[in-house]
């Protein structure tokens, strides 16, 4: 094998790698997500889901997330075709994006627990805070590597190894969008329910 | 004024969790006393530029594979030594108080931690260092800087674990910390949460080190050798480390919601505000099962190879040895809940799980039939690793019967968290994961060093740890039996007991015996090694990892093979091909990094610094390990090039060297 | 290990692929918010066919936002094991928790402190 075809066998090695790593994560919030059913009507005679959730302001989050994901694919797609002012430009819509979802979580947050229904008040409420923050860190650190692979994209101008890195992000960010659906359906719709 | 500033500054650290009673105490000094010993002599001998360059830098599989095995063995002994305590304990049952209550709880649980998380996962992932690479062909893992990240956070969590003998306290709530025993309520002090991190740490290692070797073993594979050519340790690899890969996440969110509740306040397993303590059990086994797979399966695979290198013959029924173990790693999600038969479930669902705990026996004993058919007509030769695999059979084919007897729920309301229970598990990892580690040091220690072990002292060390178990063991199954509850430091002597618990605790003793013997040999060997140099082939053997020097040069192979059969090399051998001055081509080998050893650093400092609540220390450290990633990450040349002339002026080297051994 | 084709592949993936996926992602979320804010169904039935909706969405962006099925075998394999073990831990911790409370007479966590406190003083 010579270097140029050994160097493309690393990048297919880290997106197999890279992909892996995210099927483990489905399965660490799968356990989360057991929790939270599990544990779900403990509310210790406190509120519940159908009491404290606001289903408009989350329907809103979801679509700015998932506009987010729309956004970073034509980011993907500029980025392999060379057109560099548009990724840049899909980049900072998603970074943007992500930025006010993160915004609107810790708002939800921050008004629950100045009502007092903070995750220490039941089993309930820590498997939901858990869930969801858990999920919100994730794109915290999504959100990191956006900005470092913008700076490098700008800086090394386009070099194949930071394109390679944009891809395995996009494939960060379009799962976080995937196991969003399910705290959407599960937590939100199903959770919110009397 | 001053006191809030120390408060803040050290968290709940006080002078205080300095002092320890005599025993701890002394261990304690003991270990600090090895460690500044260790430094001194380093110093002294002007070496901590080849250590620094030659090991804690590098990522050379093979380098961090020794690693590995040296903190594990180190931990083996420190595991051991709590197991001698434990046994004295009861042997002396309270006629003089060698342990309290609550020191002998601390040590049986840090036994089994210690046990599991940095003896057991630390050798497997020795071995999967050493070993998979060449047997599959290839020079190196798939992610080295990750393996290197995998092996440092593993020393930062048995740094972790060490520490409660210095300062603070252990956890007493057994291996796996049950709530809410292992609650703040229960447990208000610092031992369950060095607990908590110290394999939240390692396990991380643990997860990242599953998805290297598994992209490894599909990617890297020689061209030619399909998933069916493959050796059948690299199946049984491939198959731990996929339980490893789906399972680790279990635990770390049970570990990181024990964390939750414990620094937080929060409610998952307490006893009010709606908390579940059998949430955790539940979560912790669904991720406990699959881990006894994951320990005892590279155990399979490497009797596989003992086996059939042993008996001059190709392993019996390859096909069914493979469905065997892709039988064993699915069903193994299948299990669970048979460690808690007893906490309330109805008939339905304890049938259910004790009917795939029965299932799950047949692939096991499928594949003890073939390794016997394969001795069946073969020329076997009983050196040292084959006498393990005959220790193996008798021990865990004992552990596994016991094992489909606790599975009838019936008769597992008699045997749960009884001293049966803690036979048969003891069977099944000393005499499958730890007797397999011992046959695979037996087996593959000339590959690395280039001499042999001493065989005698290596029997005698086999017939001392196999008496000594058995007559350790037995009599727990008796007393198990009879109603002897687990985890007691003492027992009421009008029982009539005394006599089984003397017989155990003899065996131990012979087992330590054994470990002598081990300890003797490795110091031995090494003296006489002059004397026991061998070639590339010393067992005449099946499989790649044959094929290179002994040790075999940091590139591995200078050329890959290309494989058309299974025992590819074997084959080779067999054919007696002429071998045509091969092609060299230049190599690309990673570069040294120091950011394993920092990342590893910052997340002992983060871990420690989170069970002592200096929140301050924790966001820093944390800040660190981000900032050392992104910056290693950035790194765009991570290898360096060997050139073909330097591979082939090593190649010519190496031969005229063999040359001069054979003469 | 096969020998890597240096020509790029991804450039086969059309823009088309992200309309359409974002256009059904959106459809498949408004539908089941209006199930459960207009309580269209009873609520046994709503849960499951919010659980469908949730799977066709998740199965739009796996096929146009990441693309799975289109060449690489172990991406699939991977993530049906991952699909199992999700499954098995989901559904089989919902199981064997409800029927813990088998003997305990289907208490709710609050009854359960409660009796606790009355009949065992903890």
């Amino acid at each position: 094998m010579t270097r140029a075809e050994e160097l493309v066998a690393i990048h297919e090695k880290k997106t197999l790698g890279f992909w892996i790593y995210l099927m483990t994560d489905c399965v660490l919030f799968a356990a989360l997500f057991a929790t939270f059913a599990v544990l779900k009507n403990a509310t210790a005679g406190g509120p519940g889901g159908s009491e404290l959730f606001d289903l408009p302001f989350v329907l809103v989050e979801t679509f700015v997330l998932l506009t987010s994901s729309f956004t970073i694919g034509m980011a993907l797609l500029a980025s392999v075709r060379g057109f560099k002012k548009q990724t840049f430009f899909w980049l900072f819509v998603t970074f943007a994006l992500g930025v006010v979802f993160l915004s609107m979580e810790l708002y939800e947050f921050m008004v629950l627990i100045g009502e007092g229904h903070g995750p220490q008040q039941s089993a309930f409420l820590s498997s939901y805070f858990t869930l969801v923050a858990t999920h919100g860190i994730h794109i915290a650190v999504g959100l990191l590597w956006m900005a470092v692979v913008i700076v490098r994209l700008w800086r090394h101008n386009f070099k194949q190894t930071d394109i390679n890195r944009l891809a395995l992000l996009g494939l960060f960010w379009h799962f976080l969008d995937v196991i969003w659906i399910f705290i959407f359906s599960f937590v939100y719709l199903i959770g919110g329910m009397a | 004024m001053f006191d809030e500033m120390l408060k803040a500054i050290f968290g709940r650290l006080t002078l205080e969790d300095f002092i320890h009673e005599p025993i701890m105490a002394g261990a304690g000094i003991g270990m600090v006393g090895a460690l500044v010993t260790a430094i001194i002599a380093v110093t002294f001998l002007k070496r901590w530029k080849w250590l620094w360059k030659t090991w804690l830098t590098s990522l050379d599989p093979k380098k961090i594979g020794v690693m590995y095995i040296i903190v594990s063995v180190i931990m083996l002994l420190r595991g051991f030594a709590d197991a001698l305590l434990i046994r004295a304990q009861q042997v002396l049952n309270g006629s003089v108080e060698l342990l309290n209550a609550d020191h002998f709880q601390q040590i049986f649980s840090a036994h089994g931690s210690i046990m599991i998380f940095f003896v057991g996962m630390g050798i497997i992932f020795g071995i999967f260092n050493l070993i998979i690479p060449s047997q599959i062909g290839s020079r190196d893992v798939a992610f080295p800087f990750l393996n290197s990240v995998s092996f440092w956070l593993f020393a930062a969590g048995m740094i972790i674990i060490n520490m409660p003998m210095v300062v603070g306290e252990f956890s007493t709530a057994g291996w796996l910390a049950y709530p809410p025993l292992s609650g703040l309520e229960y447990s208000p002090g610092v031992g369950v949460d060095y607990w908590i991190w110290a394999l939240q740490i390692s396990g991380i290692g643990s997860l990242l080190s599953g998805i290297n070797f598994f992209v490894t073993i599909i990617k890297m594979r020689a061209p030619g050798m399909t998933l069916m050519k493959m050796p059948i340790f690299t199946w049984s690899v491939l198959m731990s480390v996929s339980l490893i890969m789906f399972a680790f996440p279990i635990l770390t969110v049970t570990l990181g919601l024990l964390a939750l509740d414990r620094t937080l306040g929060m409610h998952f397993f307490t006893s009010m505000a709606g908390g579940n303590p059998m949430m955790y059990v539940n979560l912790i086994w669904a991720w406990g099962h699959p881990e006894v797979y994951i320990l005892v399966l590279p155990a399979f695979g490497i009797f596989s190879e003992i086996v059939a290198t042993f008996s001059k013959k190709r392993i019996f029924g390859y096909t069914s040895m493979v469905i065997a173990l892709v039988a064993i790693a699915i069903l193994s999600f299948t299990v669970w809940l048979h460690h808690f038969f007893t906490m309330g479930a109805g008939a339905d669902v304890n049938t259910f799980f004790g009917i795939m705990t029965m299932v799950i026996a047949i692939p096991t004993g499928v594949k003890v039939f073939n390794w016997i058919f394969t001795m069946y007509r073969g020329t076997v030769t009983f050196k040292t690793p084959m006498l393990w695999f005959m220790g193996f059979i008798a021990t865990f084919t004992v552990g596994g019967l016991t094992g489909v007897m606790m599975s009838v729920p019936a008769l597992d309301f008699q045997f749960h968290n009884s001293l049966f229970l803690v036979a048969h598990f003891h069977n099944m990892i000393v005499g499958g994961v730890l007797f397999g580690a011992f046959a695979a040091f037996a087996y593959w220690f000339p590959k690395f060093t280039g001499f042999t072990l001493n065989e005698t002292l290596g029997k005698f060390a086999f017939w001392f740890w196999i008496v000594g178990f058995l007559l350790a063991f037995i009599p727990l199954y008796i007393l198990g039996f009879m109603g002897a509850t687990r985890r007691l430091d003492h027992y009421d002597p009008s029982m009539g007991w005394q006599g089984l618990f003397i017989v155990a605790g003899f065996g131990v003793m012979l087992i330590g015996i054994g470990v002598l013997f081990q300890l003797l040999q490795v110091a031995y060997s090494i003296w006489k090694r002059k004397a026991n140099m061998v070639g590339n082939d010393p067992w005449d053997g099946r499989t790649f990892e044959w094929a290179t020097t002994s040790p075999p040069p940091e590139y591995v192979f200078a050329t890959i093979p290309t494989v058309t059969t299974r025992d590819a090399f074997w084959e080779m051998k067999q054919s007696k091909k002429k071998h045509s001055e091969p092609e060299y081509e230049d190599i690309w080998l990673p570069k040294n990094s120091g950011a394993g050893i920092i990342i590893g650093l910052f997340a002992m400092t983060f871990g420690a610094a989170v069970v002592w609540h200096m929140w301050w220390l924790v966001i820093v450290a944390f800040i660190a390990i981000v900032v050392t990633i992104i910056i290693k990450l950035s790194d765009d040349e991570p290898d360096y090039k060997l050139s073909a002339a330097k591979v082939a002026k090593h190649e010519l080297y190496a031969k005229l060297k063999l040359q001069e051994k054979t003469v | 290990m096969k020998k890597p084709q240096l020509d790029h592949h991804h450039s086969q993936v059309k823009y088309i692929s992200y309309f359409v996926g974002f256009a059904l992602s959106i459809v498949t979320t408004l539908l089941a918010y209006f199930f459960v804010v207009n309580e269209l169904l009873p609520k046994e039935m709503l849960i499951y066919v919010v659980m469908a909706i949730a799977v066709v969405q998740l199965i739009v962006q796996l096929v146009f936002f990441l693309h799975l099925g289109r060449g690489n075998r172990w991406k699939v394999a991977t993530f049906a094991f991952a699909v199992i073990v999700v499954l098995v831990v989901v559904i089989g911790s919902l199981w064997i928790m409800h029927n813990l409370d088998y003997n305990m007479m289907n208490m709710t966590p609050d009854q359960m402190t409660q009796y606790m406190n009355e009949n065992e003083g903890i």
